[in-house]
């Protein structure tokens, strides 16, 4: 039984409902994040059910149907509805399974660079001094090379491969995270709450990750989602580069790399992949924008 | 015309009108050569830019043929022992007169002598004049033991004095590696330190001359004035490395270069039906193989090599790869050629047969990796897909396949190492029209380590091959062939994929090119109508 | 003034020491023996290989290797190439400049097209104007711009042959190189058309680099205006019966500028990672397509210098903006 009410680190459970809610209310108020949200949703279903909606196998190769143009042109059948590409495989088969790899490359590289970050920013952020300096110059250095070289080197050391390509763009975006949780803990750290906190008796790392944290949610979401659509648009173009996932797998850059000799010749090889990395990272991007708004209601427009 | 063309055109009309006509042709070629001087190298991209137009050999194919012609030999006699070749050297024959470099004498034996020296001769202070550097041609067509020793008779004559008779001897003089280069400019090169230079900035004979080299991006050459064989019709020659064959094609239709070299064979309908640009083929003297490394296991078991070959559907690659401008290979030399054994029967292709072989043979859970180029060759226009197809294949019979990939130097050079992991797919064309140069090079034990890529050494078969050498009968030699095709179907150290068709688009304004049955590409004679 | 700049500088300096440890770890880090890795040759003779070691420095402890390779940084030397034997450095230098004519010209479209779109957005707030205006920007900004590039070289070199496929300029012409930038150098040959076909083949390349920076510098220069038209002197200014014209073109947007020039400064990462993507794109000789093929040679003399010069180059820039930003921005200079 504890001898002094926590309260710097529990709030009650009505306000954090309220806080939800008044979240999406601003949320809600922006047309495009909504349809953002629904794009990424309807993907994530997509990407859940690929098995169940696929029309055929991803890496089924039709040896009697090589290119076939989409269902919609001249010589085109609903069998295959967006085409095949050089070796008969289904694009549209090959599209659904690509949002899983798009879908699971952005959230495995977040959390690797969400809490790596985080980890990084809160002992920085947090200890100051010497600690602090050392580990801000590391991220430096980091940013300091362009986020796709940087990656595609350690690509070239890892070898090429989509968990290769995944550790390295984790590790190319996760100062941003460091730099703002650090950031913002320099902010809270001389607070009321926290020094109030810390007089009750609060251990470090409770501080840490229940007092201060909590509150420096709001940059480190919408940096999470800028991350998202970054690390899609950097595994696309490693693949496209040869360095990403490699062939047969279905991943929207590496059909990219795959599809560039048929730009004249079959436009629906090279067309549609990088439709739907757009399409993706147009969606994250403008949830991301309506998170921004409703979070920080300083900027908030229209 | 488009407003690009256009602008090309008012270019051209306003460098016409300026008294400058320089005439100039564009070549989009498809790769970067490895270097200036032929004899370390063996990739056709690089024999383009260095031996075809810089430099010239004692006897050359005639264009369009592998007839032998006198070269900067204009008469030789053979020994009746066939040991003995005397070549007598054309009077008057200039170097390059370089930015770097101004000749002094003309072309004598001493040049022919060091040319061959420096390769063959491990003492020679050129032998090495690039670290690590391996002289692969002269190598595998194992020219060490074969030349006993070359002798200057006077300037203009040399001798060859072999250790026995080789038939083929004359034709491989023609090839590319045996290119005549300039004792004077190495000698200088050596007193300057600057050796590695041979290799940056030739000097030769040929029908042009190096100007500059943007690294990866562009070759200027500019005619010889001084070549013996006559003024070329063209005044600059330009090649503009373009490695993708879509983007080489977009740039030919839009006029920015004059003629490239293999088309995606997806375009060749597109390119017939263009008015504006010719399109020549040729069934190409060439092959297109899978590379076994028969010294590691499973991979030594002959057994294993033949089911495999049975587990591949050759057709679909001829549909999806080639686009249906090629045929199966039976045989690792092509139809076209003399000593084609006719009656050989492929590997039917029966998935069920196979796995059943394999079993017998006591492989199970297979892995294994395939090579697959990064560029464009004319034996195979994408071995990456010709990859993903064998993958999809040998699944069928239980063969797990990882495909690997290196840059195309890279991938030449870690190929030809005796403990590669994996099987290769690589290919041929022929360089002098003789079964020899594909047999005797890339499948006999002198060979292992180098251009043999399936580490393959087996007796009766190199001896069936040096037999063959050593005799100046063709019947007999095409006999000798036959038989040893038979011994390689047994033994399959390859699986032999498709011979190509080779395509060769140009703009109609080009004349006077000759398609090389050998895959070469040469522009000594063209020219470009206005 | 000089204390704020000296300042600036040393913070710099261990964040480069970091990157000359990362460039020199990153070989030693690779699979495969590194004496072999770094003289690029393969079936070597053990006296070769001892003298290679020796000449690379790898039978000393790793504290005086990396002594040594800064030593030879101080003085110019990245090593030699292991492609064409010559040395990095001047290989970097030669290629340099296509990629920086290519970079300023797409920032300089980026800002002149960016900056007013942004701030005719943040007048014209909620129009159709300004929805249509940060609708694009936000598709540029979720663009991959390898297929972007694609599509626009079969639009417009393929389809309509408006613009030429690849290179800096039509081979055709041939002059020497003076300053390394197509269109200066073109100029200054004289030839006919020269300048016009630099020109042409700039275009399409620009527009593919400029729209990613493009894109932030119009949704940043919006927000930074909107935020300063709310301010009270802004109100204070039109009450007073200012015209607007002139309140935001003179007042409102100078103050705006100051968090939108470090945006643009800091958009050279953005270029650099862009330069890779479009200079493969469009076989544009400059540093980016160089590195990519020097990582697929697995030349890595040439990657660790690149990596160096690059970084040195994003670090060197950045300091170059933040010193322009506490000259514009007086209140940070006394910090």
């Amino acid at each position: 039984m504890t001898a002094t009410p926590d309260l710097a680190s529990k709030p009650p459970a009505g306000t954090r409902r309220q806080m939800l809610a008044e979240l999406w209310f601003y949320f809600s108020q922006n047309r495009g994040a909504v349809v953002g949200l629904w794009v990424t949703i309807a993907l994530v279903v997509v990407a859940l059910a690929a098995p169940l909606i696929a029309p055929h196998d991803p890496t089924m190769q039709y040896r009697d149907a090589f290119l076939a143009p989409p269902a919609w042109q001249e010589g085109g059948s609903s069998r295959f509805l967006l085409g095949t590409d050089a070796i008969g495989r289904d694009i549209l088969s090959r599209l659904i399974y690509g949002s899983r790899y798009s879908l699971f490359i952005g959230a495995v590289v977040v959390s690797i660079a969400l809490v790596g970050g985080i980890v990084i920013g809160l002992v920085a952020g947090f200890f100051g001094g010497w600690i602090d300096a050392v580990i801000m110059r590391v991220m430096d250095v980091i940013l300091a090379f362009p986020s796709l070289l940087l990656a595609l080197v350690l690509v070239a050391i890892l070898g090429p491969g989509l968990l290769n390509a995944m550790i390295a763009i984790a590790l190319v975006l996760q100062p941003h995270f460091a730099r703002l949780t650090r950031a913002a803990v320099m902010a809270e750290k001389n607070r009321e709450y926290v020094i109030a906190a810390q007089v009750a008796g609060a251990g470090r790392l409770r501080l840490m990750f229940r007092t201060i944290l909590p509150n420096c949610l709001a940059p480190l979401i919408v940096q999470g989602t800028l991350s998202f659509s970054n690390a899609i648009l950097d595994a696309a173009a490693l693949g496209f580069l040869g360095m990403g996932a490699q062939p047969p797998t279905p991943e929207w850059g590496t059909m990219l790399a795959e599809a560039r000799e048929f730009i004249l010749r079959a436009w629906w090889v090279v067309t549609f992949p990088g439709l739907a990395i757009l399409l993706t990272v147009l969606a994250i991007n403008l949830m991301g924008d309506g998170l921004r708004d409703a979070l920080d209601p300083k900027l908030k427009r229209s | 015309m488009t407003g690009y063309s256009k602008l090309l055109m008012s270019v051209a009309v306003c460098l016409a009108g300026a008294g400058a006509e320089a005439k100039t042709l564009v070549y989009c070629s498809e790769g970067s050569p490895e270097g200036f001087d032929p004899a370390p190298y063996t990739a056709g991209t690089t024999f383009d830019a260095s031996s075809r137009p810089v430099y010239n050999r004692l006897v050359e194919f005639e264009k369009g043929s592998t007839t032998v012609i006198p070269g900067l030999a204009e008469s030789w006699e053979v020994s009746e022992d066939g040991l003995q070749y005397t070549f007598h050297l054309r009077p008057g024959v200039k170097f390059h007169t370089t930015d770097w470099f101004t000749p002094t004498r003309e072309l004598t034996a001493d040049d022919v002598i060091f040319s061959f020296e420096r390769q063959g001769d491990a003492e020679n202070p050129w032998n090495q004049y690039t670290a690590g550097i391996s002289y692969e041609y002269f190598n595998s067509m194992d020219m060490g033991s074969l030349i006993e020793s070359i002798e200057k008779v006077d300037d203009l004559t040399v001798r060859f004095s072999l250790t026995r008779p080789e038939a083929p001897f004359l034709a491989n003089l023609a090839m590319d590696f045996a290119s005549i280069m300039s004792k004077e400019y190495a000698d200088q090169l050596e007193a300057d330190g600057r050796m590695s230079d041979l290799n940056q900035q030739p000097v030769g004979t040929g029908p042009f001359q190096l100007v500059a080299y943007q690294q990866d991006a562009v070759i200027r050459y500019r005619s010889n004035p001084d070549y013996w064989n006559g003024q070329q019709p063209i005044d600059d020659l330009v090649f503009a490395i373009t490695t993708d064959p879509a983007v080489r094609l977009q740039k030919l239709q839009a006029g920015e270069c004059h003629i490239m070299p293999y088309p995606a064979p997806a375009d060749i309908e597109a390119i017939r039906s263009d008015e504006n640009l010719t399109l020549m083929e040729q069934p190409g003297l060439n092959v297109a193989y899978l590379a076994y490394n028969t010294q590691v296991p499973p991979f030594d078991n002959p057994q294993v090599r033949r089911a495999l070959n049975m587990a591949m559907n050759k057709q679909a690659i001829i549909d999806a790869v080639f686009q249906g401008t090629g045929e199966a290979a039976k045989n690792p030399i092509p139809p076209t050629m003399w000593g084609y054994n006719e009656e050989i029967q492929d590997d039917t292709y029966d998935p069920e047969a196979a796995r059943q072989m394999l079993e017998e043979a006591g492989v199970s859970d297979l892995s294994m990796k395939v090579w697959a180029m990064p560029v464009q060759r004319p034996y195979m226009p994408n071995a990456r897909r010709t990859a993903e197809l064998i993958q999809e294949d040998f699944a069928e019979v239980g063969v797990d396949v990882e495909i690997v990939s290196y840059e195309w130097g890279e991938y030449l050079d870690r190929s030809s190492a005796t403990d590669r992991d994996g099987a290769v797919i690589l290919g041929w064309t022929g360089d002098n029209g003789d079964p020899d140069n594909f047999l005797g090079v890339l499948l006999s034990c002198a060979g292992v380590g180098e251009a043999n890529r399936a580490q393959w050494c087996n007796e009766e078969f190199t001896d069936l091959i040096n037999q063959a050498k050593a005799t100046s009968d063709q019947e007999e030699r095409a006999e000798l062939y036959r038989q040893a095709q038979v011994i390689f179907k047994e033994e399959a150290p390859w699986a032999t994929i498709a011979h190509s068709t080779v395509f060769m688009p140009m703009s109609s304004k080009v004349q006077g090119y000759v398609m090389s049955p050998l895959g070469s590409h040469q522009f000594d004679g063209v020219d470009i109508s206005e | 003034m000089i204390r704020f700049i000296l300042g600036k500088l040393l913070y710099l300096v261990p964040t480069f020491l970091g990157v000359t440890i990362v460039a020199f770890g990153f070989v030693r880090v690779l699979p495969g023996d590194p004496v072999l890795l770094m003289a690029g040759e393969r079936g070597i003779s053990p006296e070769r290989y001892e003298q290679l070691m020796q000449q690379l420095g790898y039978d000393q402890p790793i504290w005086w290797q990396y002594l040594e390779f800064l030593g030879r940084l101080f003085r110019g030397d990245l090593g030699d190439s292991l492609v064409t034997k010559s040395p990095v450095l001047g290989e970097f230098l030669t290629l340099f400049p296509a990629t920086v004519e290519l970079a300023l010209c797409a920032i300089l479209l980026a800002t002149l097209i960016g900056i007013p779109a942004g701030v005719l957005a943040a007048v014209k707030r909620g129009s159709w104007f300004d929805q249509i205006s940060m609708g694009t920007a936000l598709i540029g900004y979720s663009m991959p711009i390898f297929w972007w590039g694609l599509l626009l070289i079969i639009l417009f070199s393929g389809v309509l042959a408006w613009t030429p496929v690849s290179g800096r300029i039509s081979l055709l012409f041939y002059f020497p190189e003076v300053t390394g930038f197509m269109l200066i150098d073109s100029l200054l040959s004289g030839q006919d058309g020269a300048f016009g076909s630099a020109l042409a083949h700039l275009i399409l390349p620009t527009i593919v680099l400029a729209t990613i920076p493009l894109a932030v510098i119009a949704r940043q220069t919006r927000s930074a205006m909107l935020e300063v038209l709310g301010e009270d002197y802004v109100r204070t200014a039109r009450a007073k019966g200012l015209p607007w014209r002139r309140v935001v073109g003179v007042h409102a947007l100078r103050n705006a500028m100051i968090p939108v020039v470090t945006t643009i400064g800091l958009q050279i990462g953005v270029l650099m990672a862009g330069a890779i993507l479009t200079e493969t794109i469009f076989s544009w000789p400059g540093i980016g397509k160089w590195m990519v093929d020097s990582i697929f040679r697995r030349d890595y003399p040439a990657v660790q210098g690149g990596l160096l010069m690059i970084a040195a180059i994003v670090m060197a820039v950045n300091l170059i903006v933040d010193l322009l930003y506490g000259l514009i921005n007086p209140r940070i200079r006394h910090v």
